[in-house]
């Protein structure tokens, strides 16, 4: 590891697939223990953009670097102990329990042959037990909610025990506890883990909860990027989504309230 | 024991009871490997036409009167086509429905190979090719013997042995290629490996009894209803139930009438009101 490089750091990146390009030019780095929260609005390919990073979609062009290294290459095994992904919609529509599903996190940690060891049914047990789904383990997968669901799937990303976890709008289809539940997991991650987070989301105000910093993605490029409270602003968001809306401030100084002015009037 | 008595149970009926359990096995757990591997718990090595394939290569096989060995690599060869065409066609057209577009391309390729299997019987000669080819075709197993075994046994525990190997990879490629991939499987050569596996089962078996229909489909859905998706119970539960299902219904194909009835035509006639029920209930449990 190069000292004082960051964990994460994307350079010039470009992507989409062959011939629909739908970002250019897009850097940024993110630091071991931090989260970044990705903005934009649909179709502005934060999806595409997080799967180039994984690696699950070749870059049209510029690189991504993990603790200084060029990940051009790499297999599919080494991005897989480095990357923890949570898909948007994902755990396919095979019977399996939770357990089963958070499980399969473990794969890259164990040989094409091997069956999960001890430590790999420790590590999924405990990824289940961070996210207080122990009472889903034994559940079927396809009978539990939506957003127990999100919960397994994050919990099977922390059983990869990654460095880097990338989430695709985790907290989509969640209740209101649950989202905050999820957000407050993310961050103590982040915090007590060092674990470097890369997440998105259509809720502004999620960025303040958990984010170190934010990035916006406007027009395939990126329109702003630093902490919370400097980028979240009316001007942003109008730029970003093209609503008016009123960024108010609460008790303390690290949180605001996002409210589109036509609910104000 | 008496001399004829052995022949009957030693040359005979052990042969038949052997081959049944391994045709039977290598059915339904290639059709397990086919359904998690699509993601698709509708298809089965019939369906994807890998048995037309295999039937085909197999009938040329006869038709040119090649050795047993030469039949079953013909038997493969045209088993691995088959599927090979099948996930193309279904791959290059990205519909809204992949799975059912999967399904169609197996039953059209499937009848394209059926129909070269056709022309072959038209071609053939009718006093002796064209009996032992539609005889063949049906599916049965009253012609096994020990010569068959010797190329069945191999095929068939070289590809479970690949399959129990790959257990626990081939779960994680029921959730697609681009999740499984996140999750460090290499895909591609994952795929590849176990269509080997479940073709080379299945074109064994072909060869060894013609077309045998609904095994592959049924006893792995009705395994997977009973202990749930994982591949680790699936698969030795689908080579019990595949195995003992066509032993009972050999025994009874060959049992109930006076004359013995083909194996194929009677799976078929119980697969059927089996797997519409399937169907009906399947749906119920939401993951059709």
């Amino acid at each position: 590891m190069v000292l004082n490089e960051p964990r994460l750091r994307i350079e010039d990146l470009s992507y989409g697939y062959p011939g629909n390009v739908v970002g250019r030019h897009v850097s940024f780095s993110v630091g071991v223990g931090e989260v970044l929260c990705l903005l934009g609005r649909n179709g502005e390919g934060k999806s595409t953009l997080f799967k180039t990073i994984l690696g699950l979609l070749p870059p049209r062009a510029g690189v991504v670097r993990v603790d200084g290294g060029l990940t051009t290459g790499w297999s599919v095994r080494r991005r897989a102990l480095t990357f923890g992904y949570v898909p948007q919609t994902g755990g396919g529509a095979f019977p399996f329990t939770v357990a089963e599903l958070v499980l399969m996190g473990r794969t890259a940690h164990r040989g094409p042959f091997s069956a999960p060891s001890i430590a790999d049914r420790r590590a999924a047990d405990e990824a289940i037990a961070t996210l207080g789904i122990g009472h889903l383990a034994q559940r079927e997968w396809l009978r539990v909610s939506g957003g127990e669901r999100q919960l397994a799937l994050v919990a099977r990303a922390l059983a990869q025990e990654p460095r880097i976890l990338v989430l695709d709008e985790p907290t989509a289809s969640l209740d209101f506890g649950n989202q905050v539940r999820v957000l407050e997991a993310i961050r103590s991650l982040a915090e007590s883990r060092g674990l470097t987070v890369l997440l998105s989301t259509h809720h502004p105000e999620q960025a303040f909860a958990c984010a170190d910093r934010v990035a916006v993605l406007a027009g395939g490029e990126l329109l702003e990027i630093g902490p919370p409270v400097e980028v979240i602003t009316s001007d942003t968001l109008r730029r970003c989504y093209a609503v008016e809306v009123a960024v108010l401030p609460v008790a303390n100084d690290r949180h605001r309230v996002c409210v589109p002015r036509s609910y104000l009037s | 024991m008496s001399a004829p008595a052995e022949a009957v149970v030693l040359r005979i009926r052990l042969p038949r009871v052997f081959a049944a359990t391994a045709v039977g096995a290598a059915l339904a757990s290639s059709g397990a490997a086919y359904q998690s591997l699509f993601r698709n718990p509708l298809v089965s090595p019939d369906i994807l036409g890998v048995s037309a394939g295999a039937a085909f290569g197999a009938v040329v096989g006869i038709f040119l009167s090649l050795p047993v060995l030469a039949i079953e690599v013909a038997a493969f060869v045209g088993g691995i086509a088959a599927v090979t065409i099948v996930y193309g066609i279904a791959t290059a057209i990205r519909g809204r429905d992949a799975a059912l577009i999967l399904v169609l391309a197996g039953v059209v390729i499937g009848a394209l190979f059926g129909a070269g299997v056709g022309l072959l019987k038209y071609l053939a000669d009718p006093c002796n090719q064209l009996p032992a080819i539609t005889f063949w075709l049906l599916g049965s197993l009253a012609a096994a013997n020990l010569r068959d075994l010797t190329s069945l046994l191999p095929a068939v525990a070289i590809g479970l042995m690949l399959l129990a190997l790959l257990r626990w990879r081939i779960d994680v490629m029921t959730l697609g290629d681009e999740e499984a991939a996140a999750l460090g499987v290499n895909t591609r050569l994952l795929r590849v490996v176990v269509i080997a596996a479940a073709t080379l089962m299945t074109s064994a078996a072909v060869a060894a009894s013609g077309i045998i229909g609904w095994v592959g489909l049924v006893v792995p859905h009705l395994a997977r209803l009973l202990i749930g998706a994982a591949f680790t119970r699936l698969l030795p539960v689908s080579v019990l139930f595949g195995a003992g299902y066509l032993l009972a219904v050999d025994t009874v194909a060959r049992t109930l009438g006076t004359v013995e009835l083909p194996l194929g035509v009677l799976t078929a006639v119980i697969g059927t009101p089996v797997f519409l029920w399937l169907l009906a209930f399947s749906r119920r449990a939401a993951w059709s």
